[in-house]
């Protein structure tokens, strides 16, 4: 292992790093500064964390979000498991390749441009702007992003066990959930949570899709900015930034477990003989 | 519980009686995928509480056909019948069949016991009765000790057994077995075999096994169906299939045989006589039936290797059924010697003989001039 860290390597690592990281290591740090101005360090405090909680239209702005993250997540989550067993299942069936294809633009779709056709959309059918318009354009984006990771699941499903369970007289719909969702689980949460934290991070969509008295946190950071930063959005700042690192390193983790256990296990049992 | 041997048999033998009606009845199935054929305009028949074998190479398209008798593949013509109804539209679930699957397919995230339940829950079992039940299938499978394991914490041959006692546990009318007992260790397989008769003959289920080891089908069998890309190339009792084979292709499939080839030299009814260059003499046997029989017709003669008699000494010159040639290769297995015998022509001929005594000299040793006979009845010509 040592052999490979070279001087360049350990530089690119250096480097590679640092960008990624040291502007937001000084938000975080700044947000703990006694200070009112931004730049200039004035000793360690957290008030401003303190201020945050007293700051009502901050706390609004964080409820709306997380009350849209949720939603939007588990529809799809529905959604998304949905889609991606049907690509996964009929593997014949006619325009396929359009079905999925269309199932993953949004991957690569320009977030102005769904957001955009989203708003023309909700207009076009006159429905008012606010919660439920930012709810469901958050479930479109998220939707194909918990497709794409709950298929990969699926590739390592043997088909076998479903067929099994029929067989003894389970029938199907009833299979899909004692048999093959347990088994997808770790894909689904991993789904969600991904779905969750794209969320609590859109700025684009959400503020094209929302209307008075639905306010995400992002947006509440990004108008707040405009009028100048203040201590205060370093704070809110950091506590989003935790909350979706948490998100992330959970959905790893999820992920990651239940592939390590299963192989323990197996290399356990082969040890016995 | 160790037996020495099997349930004895009473005779059973529906397919020899015209009035029997079939149990399970695949008339004129055909299976495609694509192109390729995997069965081919197949038509069996199997009997009610009739212990039947599939035997065949890999890919003969012995796990299709059971998938199609469970329901989970469509047959591409022709239909299977159950009990006499149509199966064609009825879903797996609704099946009296159950299936124990060649990969076991066993529910990872259950334990052995509730991967044993499974079947008896969808059936709505008072929890009780379940538990009795999954007891004695864990008892009949050996696995006792490992009721609470998840199927990973097993090895190969313990998920065989969870496999199969979760197959048995319903008590189908029709049980389908892919491979049940390959992973199992001889002793245990042998035992599992016993006990599997047993069972059938205890609930009067109906059996259709897959098996790569004859000796297994031979053991189990009431009837054997020996099968060659999709198609059947014999069935019959485990006897018939040893004794009469009606083609080279099962002959040979089927426990060790000699193949002289030659040509028939003369027909008298059901009796050929077979000649051939550079074996000298003439062999005379019964044809195999089915097989056509024309004079001139390329023609070979199978006999095993057990009914063939070895000896130094010339019998009388002009005898039939005679075979002349060099020990080429000796190979001694404890309870059997093998002689493997070259003929004037190259072809090997193996001999085998029981070692009654504890031979040290042996009477017959390598490059001695030896005489093959074999009594009249013993072998058989195949002209197909
Ligand atoms: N779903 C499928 N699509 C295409 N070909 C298939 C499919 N299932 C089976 N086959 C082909 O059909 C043939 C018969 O397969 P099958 O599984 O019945 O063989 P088998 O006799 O059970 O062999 P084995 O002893 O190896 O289990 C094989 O050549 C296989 O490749
Ligand atoms: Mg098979």
């Amino acid at each position: 292992m040592n052999k490979n860290l070279t001087w360049f390597n350990v530089t690119a690592l250096v480097l590679g790093f640092a960008f990624l990281y040291i502007p937001i290591l000084i938000l975080v740090i700044y947000s703990f500064n006694e200070s009112k101005l931004v730049t200039v360090w004035g000793g360690f405090s957290t008030k401003w964390y303190a201020s945050l909680a007293n700051n009502q239209s901050i706390l609004d702005a964080a409820w709306v979000t997380i009350r849209v993250g949720l939603l939007s997540a588990s529809l799809a989550t529905v959604l998304g498991t949905m889609a991606a067993l049907t690509l996964d299942r009929f593997k014949k069936f006619h325009g396929r390749a359009l079905f999925s294809g269309m199932v993953y633009a949004p991957l690569v779709m320009p977030e102005v441009i769904t957001g955009l056709s989203l708003l023309l959309l909700f207009v076009a059918i006159g429905f008012d702007r606010g919660f439920w318009t930012v709810t469901i354009a958050h479930t479109t984006l998220t939707m194909c992003f918990v497709a794409v990771v709950v298929q990969s699941r699926l590739v390592t499903f043997d088909r076998s066990l479903e067929e099994a369970a029929l067989d003894l007289g389970c029938p199907p719909f009833k299979t899909f959930f004692i048999i093959t969702l347990p088994l997808i689980l770790p894909g689904v949460v991993a789904g969600w949570m991904l779905a969750f934290t794209l969320s609590l991070d859109d700025l684009v969509i959400a503020s094209f899709s929302t209307g008075p008295g639905a306010t995400t946190l992002p947006i509440k950071i990004y108008s707040m900015v405009r009028l100048g930063v203040t201590p205060e959005i370093n704070a809110v700042s950091s506590i989003l930034i935790g909350v979706i690192a948490l998100g992330v390193v959970a959905a790893s983790i999820v992920t990651n477990r239940a592939e390590k256990e299963r192989e323990r296990a197996e290399r356990a049992a082969f040890a016995q003989g | 519980m160790n037996k020495a041997v099997g349930p004895i048999k009473r005779k059973f033998a529906p397919w020899d009686d015209p009035a029997g009606v079939p149990f399970i009845r695949f008339e004129n199935v055909t299976k495609r995928f694509g192109d390729f054929v995997a069965v081919d305009n197949l038509t069996l028949d199997i009997y009610e509480r009739e212990f039947f074998s599939l035997l065949g190479p890999s890919g003969c398209g012995k796990t299709t056909l059971m998938r199609m008798l469970a329901g989970f593949e469509n047959p591409t013509e022709g239909r299977i019948l159950l009990d006499g109804k149509d199966l064609a539209g009825i879903p797996p679930y609704k099946r009296p069949v159950n299936m124990m699957f060649q990969s076991y397919a066993l529910f990872p995230h259950m334990t052995v016991e509730a991967n044993i339940a499974f079947g008896l829950k969808q059936d709505g079992m008072e929890s009780d009765q379940i538990n009795t039940r999954v007891a004695e299938m864990l008892r009949l499978v050996k696995l006792e000790k490992f009721a609470k394991r998840k199927p990973h914490q097993l090895s190969g041959g313990q998920r065989q057994r969870v496999a199969l006692a979760r197959s048995v546990a319903k008590r189908p009318k029709v049980l389908l077995l892919d491979e049940p007992l390959g992973a199992l260790d001889k002793k245990l397989r042998e035992e599992t075999q016993f006990e599997l008769m047993d069972l059938q003959i205890e609930l009067g289920m109906t059996f259709l096994i897959v098996t790569h080891d004859q000796e297994e089908a031979m053991t189990v069998s009431d009837r054997i169906a020996v099968m060659n890309h999709g198609v059947i190339a014999q069935i019959g009792t485990p006897a018939e299939i040893y004794e009469l084979p009606a083609t080279r292709y099962v002959a040979d499939f089927i426990g060790d045989i000699n193949l002289i080839e030659g040509k028939v030299s003369a027909v008298s009814g059901t009796q050929l006589s077979l000649t051939s260059e550079g074996i000298g003499g003439v062999i005379d046997a019964e044809a195999a039936e089915g097989g056509d029989a024309t004079v001139g017709l390329d023609a070979c003669f199978a006999i095993r290797p057990e009914k063939v008699r070895i000896s130094r000494e010339a019998p009388p010159a002009g005898s039939h059924n005679v075979l002349e040639g060099e020990v080429w290769d000796i190979g001694y297995l404890g309870d059997i010697s093998v002689y493997r015998v070259k003929l004037a022509n190259g072809t090997i001929v193996k001999a085998t003989v029981a070692n009654m005594t504890r031979i040290v000299e042996r009477p017959i040793t390598w490059e001695d001039k030896v005489y093959l006979t074999w009594p009249r009845d013993a072998g058989i010509i195949l002209t197909k």
